[in-house]
């Protein structure tokens, strides 16, 4: 699987890259926990914070940001807190960048990677707005969240009160829609609400919407790519609200990645970026039920 | 009170839920795209025996259930209470009808029986896998037939009534599967 992966990319001239795992800022995102680690050496002496990373799209970004055109990379990415049947903490990352690319043309890209992987049918592509209308029957950028909360009252408890608009949106999207999407092909959603932009681009209009999508095959979600964004202010904005939300849910505080900030304002060039979880993918070609069938030595015996 | 995170999730622990104790069957934890993640938990009602979903936010914190398994000999019923004792320190326990479900008709006394205890009181009693009870009414054997090929019904000294094998007489004493209620064999 690995060395056809390759392939694909050498075909098309993408430059394999290899970057750190070790950082000293970390992502911001309130739903991301980062490992850290202690360092201590020459030019160091005392000990500094080291995060692992949670995907490598900080620092695949800066070496788009250098110029170093169409680039991807296969890497092992850590998220603290987060074992089940599809997760492991650390687990396996394919992601890639192409200049000059809409998020669209990258939906094709990905479509040209996993047919012959999966063996499957073309991918089909719906709106996320279409989606809930279809699976929940609201409108998931007007919709109240008394209307959302309805969606799930049997699973309604007290402690779900602080839930934000777009927790129930994430609820209801892995209660009712996910188990059904991609039954019989691959499903690709595009055009999320702005307020699940994470680094993806908003596209001004009514209703402004994000320029990002996520593609699912039996009910696994598998990929996630956004239109990238380049504006360095607004992404420093980005990530100055999400430390607050963090500050407000009594998560430690993280640091800033400033050398992000600092090649998106030297100039990102105008691209779409896209990860796929390796191991799920591993694990739908096998027709496995569990990450755990196709890891070596998943979290409890590693 | 004692209180179970997220993270402590596994199948058999037990939990409050409202005003019941439950017991978890089965534990997901479930990310969507990105962002919250939740626990998604299939419990059984412990008093009710009614499977219920419910659907926790990673890190939440819930109230542990004091509910113990211990295995008990069964003494006597009293036709309102069955009485149990445990055999390490003769402490006894009174079990109600609610907490007996099926598990009274097929006790005769000194079984030994799992009892699980909800702050210290009987919630439910389980009898042990293979019991032994005596045939007190049936109809004559049938020299001859050796095997199954269709049965007969057969009264046992506890008052149940199970199908037995057609060769099956009066006193003879036989082993039952109390899980499916079907003979097994002769003792």
């Amino acid at each position: 699987m690995l060395s056809s992966i390759r392939a694909f990319f050498d075909k098309r001239e993408i430059l394999e890259v290899d970057t750190p795992v070790l950082s000293s800022a970390a992502a911001t995102d309130c739903h991301l926990s980062s490992f850290s680690s202690n360092y201590r050496g020459p030019g160091t002496a005392d000990e500094t914070t080291l995060y692992m990373q949670t995907s490598p799209e900080y620092a695949m970004k800066r070496l788009l940001a250098a110029g170093s055109g169409a680039i991807y990379q296969i890497c092992k990415a850590f998220r603290n807190g987060e074992a089940g049947r599809l997760h492991n903490p650390e687990f396996t990352l394919l992601e890639w960048y192409r200049p000059g690319f809409s998020y669209h043309q990258l939906m094709t890209e990905l479509e040209a990677l996993l047919i012959p992987l999966l063996n499957c049918q073309p991918f089909q592509r719906i709106h996320y707005s279409a989606l809930f209308q279809e699976y929940a029957g609201i409108d998931p950028f007007n919709a109240s969240t008394t209307t959302l909360r309805a969606q799930l009252a049997e699973h309604e408890r007290p402690a779900i009160d602080e839930m934000s608009r777009d927790d129930w949106l994430n609820l209801i999207m892995s209660q009712h829609i996910e188990p059904k999407l991609g039954l019989n092909e691959p499903v690709l959603v595009y055009d999320y609400p702005p307020s699940q932009a994470m680094l993806a681009r908003i596209r001004p209009g009514t209703p402004p919407v994000a320029e990002r999508f996520e593609l699912y095959y039996r009910g696994v979600e598998l990929a996630n790519g956004f239109q990238e964004l380049s504006n360095g202010k607004e992404q420093r904005q980005r990530f100055e609200n999400e430390l607050q939300r963090r500050h407000k849910m009594g998560l430690s505080t993280v640091p800033i990645d400033q050398r992000l900030i600092a090649a998106l304002n030297h100039g990102l060039p105008d691209c779409a970026g896209v990860a796929l979880g390796i191991d799920r993918l591993l694990m739908l070609i096998a027709q496995k039920e569990s990450l755990s069938d196709v890891l070596t030595f998943p979290i409890e015996r590693a | 009170m004692a209180t179970y995170n997220t993270n402590e999730f596994k199948s058999g622990l037990k939990v409050m839920m409202g005003d019941d104790p439950c017991t978890i069957v089965e534990n997901e934890f479930v990310k969507p795209g990105k962002g919250q993640a939740f626990s998604r938990v299939k419990l059984r009602n412990l008093k009710t025996g009614r499977m219920i979903e419910k659907t926790f936010k990673s890190g939440e914190n819930i109230p542990a259930a004091d509910v113990i398994d211990t295995e008990m000999e069964y003494l006597y019923s009293d036709d309102e209470f069955w009485h149990f004792m445990d055999p390490e320190t003769f402490e006894q326990h009174a079990a109600d009808a609610n907490a007996m479900g099926d598990a009274a008709k097929w006790l005769k006394g000194q079984e030994v029986c799992t009892i699980t205890l909800w702050n210290g009181t009987p919630l439910s009693v389980a009898p042990p896998n293979f019991v032994e009870l005596k045939v007190t009414e049936t109809d004559p054997g049938l020299r001859g037939d050796t095997s199954g090929g269709g049965g007969k019904p057969a009264t046992l000294e506890t008052g149940v009534v199970i199908r037995v094998p057609l060769f099956v007489n009066v006193d003879e004493l036989l082993k039952v599967d109390t899980r499916s209620g079907e003979y097994a064999s002769r003792v």
